[in-house]
């Protein structure tokens, strides 16, 4: 297992009000989000721990095109990979910025 | 021990306790004047629905007709494994022996377990660990997945899961294990007689609330259980 | 009652969603009245697994098991769900405790019933003893609180079936509901042909495994009571329907189980494969019964009529 943490400064406050929200689960090939607001609007951090070893640059260009394109400000995301595909990855990130900007807690 | 061994020590005045085809079945008298039960499985024997059925008849017709507690030996082999044995339903007989046994234990039917020689997982589930007291002796061998098929599972050799296995007693075969988990509740001394350590379990018997979880606690074989029980019961009683 | 539009989307979607295809999550949030699921121990809290770590495996945040309470057409529940697709759905020390507190909870309020959504291969082998001893608690939790009045179901259609020690938690509930491709047993398909052969019990042959452990061989013997067709909508009619059936525990179920049980035995035990059992039941063309629709399997199954109504 690998732990891998990123941090980053955003432009712009991510959309809704809920506390937190959960998607994906841990399997091989796959990965659970848990994305949770509880950071200043401009800031942005992802905490991995990841089943698939020595992958870090390739998370660091996922992350960074992530964050470039949702601007995901004030959330925390933290991962739990069972080694999934980078498109799984942002597929998964981009489904829990959607669902914690859902109407709900 | 052999079988006959472990009665005669228990029930040094005699028992009318049989072996069946590995199904222990019969009853004896206690020190104190009052009757046991005592059923089980030996000869590390597999439990199927043929022999599950059997005993839990033993159980029911024992509730309407005696008092006093009951005692589950046990040296199985695991469930039975077979095509006839899952196509006529073994959840369902293993199941009802379980259920049997711990409605006993809750209408005054004390149930104790005497781990004696091998078991292994749905038979374990529906004899030992359906009682309220499990006790062991020296040189049973439970199991709920024996380390050869855990290695092909896992895809770890059987030295690396010795080697892990020294550090946890959460996943290896073993009575010390078991007890320090919180199944097993005492191992008993072979080197004295069974009959007075069933005799001072029966005058202590822990009261039937299940308490398995904080035993694994105190023993540092489980030490998230109980309290994640606790926390769950505590928040769902307070749902308005 | 006239329903309200922000019922009706959630109902057609829990029609047309695969109950077996359904994540744990998916199949609570649409199994119970839209918005009304309060989870226990959220994935948030991070209670996970203390012993994967020393075989280097992935944990996840709510240990494959959510619980926690909800409504079903206005009436509380309490549920758990397992994700089948973490680990097997198998029990560890955390995901087992989950539901054991959740049992104990409705034991001593008495008038709740506790739905299961099963989904497991039994025992998480990494955790074997935490494991095994986890479904030895919720086995006693299961009946105590029957013992006080609760209604206990399970419901058994996910992708790793109810196995193992999971087997034998489903036999302790009050009433089952299942779909085709649900199973119940007690040993995997794989275990059984390691240990006694190929001949014995062809894993691969898929059609066998489903006739002697899938959800209509069961619903046909009685081992569930209700059979659902695959969708979430399905599986929640289910539930309502059996939590209306359900009557109170005591000894005499148990001996009429006994007598249930026996007389299975009696009747199926030479039988050498679940076709047998099916036409010895007055099905013509048994080996057509796979192929059966649900809704046209549900009318044969009701028409045999074996169920665990009074015992069990």
């Amino acid at each position: 297992m690998e732990d891998l943490s990123f941090q980053h400064r955003v432009r712009a406050r991510a959309d809704g009000t809920r506390r937190s929200a959960l998607v994906g689960v841990v399997a091989s090939g796959n990965l659970e989000v848990l994305v949770e607001r509880v950071l200043p609007d401009e800031q942005c951090a992802v905490e991995i721990r990841t089943a698939a070893v020595g992958f870090g640059e390739v998370w660091t260009a996922v992350i960074d095109d992530f964050v470039e394109r949702f601007s995901p400000g004030g959330l925390k995301f933290s991962i739990n990979d069972g080694g999934a595909r980078p498109d799984t990855v942002s597929l998964r990130l981009a489904q829990a910025v959607r669902l914690i900007a859902e109407k709900g807690r | 021990m052999t079988l006959d061994d472990i009665l005669a020590s228990l029930f040094p005045d005699g028992h009318q306790i049989g072996n069946d085809g590995g199904v222990i079945a019969g009853a004896a008298t206690l020190r104190s004047g009052g009757r046991m039960l005592v059923i089980g499985v030996a000869d590390r024997t597999a439990l199927g629905v043929d022999e599950a059925i059997i005993l839990s008849g033993h159980v029911l017709e024992s509730i309407d007709r005696d008092a006093g507690p009951i005692l589950v030996l046990v040296d199985s082999d695991s469930q039975r494994m077979s095509k006839r044995d899952e196509l006529l339903g073994l959840n369902e007989f293993l199941a009802h022996l379980a259920k049997v046994l711990i409605h006993a234990d809750m209408h005054g039917r004390p149930t104790i377990g005497l781990l004696y020689g091998h078991s292994a997982a749905g038979a374990l589930l529906a004899t030992g660990l359906a009682t309220r007291v499990l006790v062991g002796l020296p040189g049973a061998e439970p199991a709920v997945m024996d380390l050869p098929s855990m290695a092909k599972v896992t895809k770890l050799s059987i030295e690396a899961l010795d080697e892990k296995a020294k550090s946890t007693p959460v996943f290896a075969p073993g009575l010390s294990n078991l007890e320090q988990m919180g199944a097993v509740h005492m191992i008993w001394s072979d080197a004295a007689p069974l009959a007075g350590q069933l005799e001072a379990l029966l005058a202590d018997l822990p009261t039937a609330r299940d308490q398995r979880d904080a035993l694994g606690k105190e023993r540092c074989g489980r030490p998230k259980a109980a309290d994640i029980a606790e926390r769950v019961r505590d928040l769902a009683l307070q749902i308005p | 009652m006239t329903a309200l539009l922000k019922d009706i989307v959630p109902a057609e979607r829990a029609r047309s969603t695969s109950f077996n295809e359904a994540s744990a999550r998916t199949r609570l949030e649409l199994l119970l009245d839209a918005g009304s699921f309060v989870e226990f121990i959220g994935p948030e809290q991070r209670e996970i697994s203390p012993h994967l770590k020393i075989f280097d495996l992935p944990e996840q945040y709510d240990d494959g098991i959510v619980v926690g309470h909800g409504h079903l057409d206005g009436a509380p529940v309490f549920v758990a769900a397992q994700e089948g697709r973490f680990m097997g759905g198998a029990f560890g020390e955390v995901h087992g405790a989950k539901l054991t507190g959740l049992l104990r909870a409705a034991r001593e309020i008495g008038s709740i019933p506790v739905v299961i959504l099963f989904d497991t291969g039994g025992v998480r082998l990494q955790e074997a003893n935490a494991g095994e001893l986890a479904i030895a608690e919720i086995m006693r939790a299961v009946m105590e609180a029957r013992s006080a009045g609760v209604k206990v179901i399970g419901l058994i259609g996910g992708r790793s079936g109810c196995y193992g020690g999971g087997g034998l938690i489903a036999g302790c509930c009050s009433a089952l509901a299942v779909s085709e491709p649900g199973r119940i047993a007690v040993s995997g398909p794989e275990v059984i042909e390691t240990n006694r052969g190929v001949e014995e019990f062809d894993s691969r042959d898929r059609a066998m495994v489903w006739r002697t452990m899938g959800g209509q061989h069961r619903r046909l013997l009685g081992a569930a009571d209700v059979f659902a067709d695959d969708t979430v909508q399905d599986f929640r009619e289910a539930a309502l329907e059996l939590i209306g059936l359900i009557g109170a525990f005591d000894l005499d179920r148990l001996k009429a189980e006994q007598v249930r049980l026996a007389e299975r035995l009696r009747r199926f035990g030479a039988c050498g494969d679940a076709i047998d059992i099916w036409t010895a039941e007055g099905i013509a063309h048994a080996e057509t019964v796979p192929e059966l629709p649900a809704d046209q399997f549900i009318a044969l199954a009701n028409k045999i009529g074996r169920t665990s109504r009074d015992a069990r």
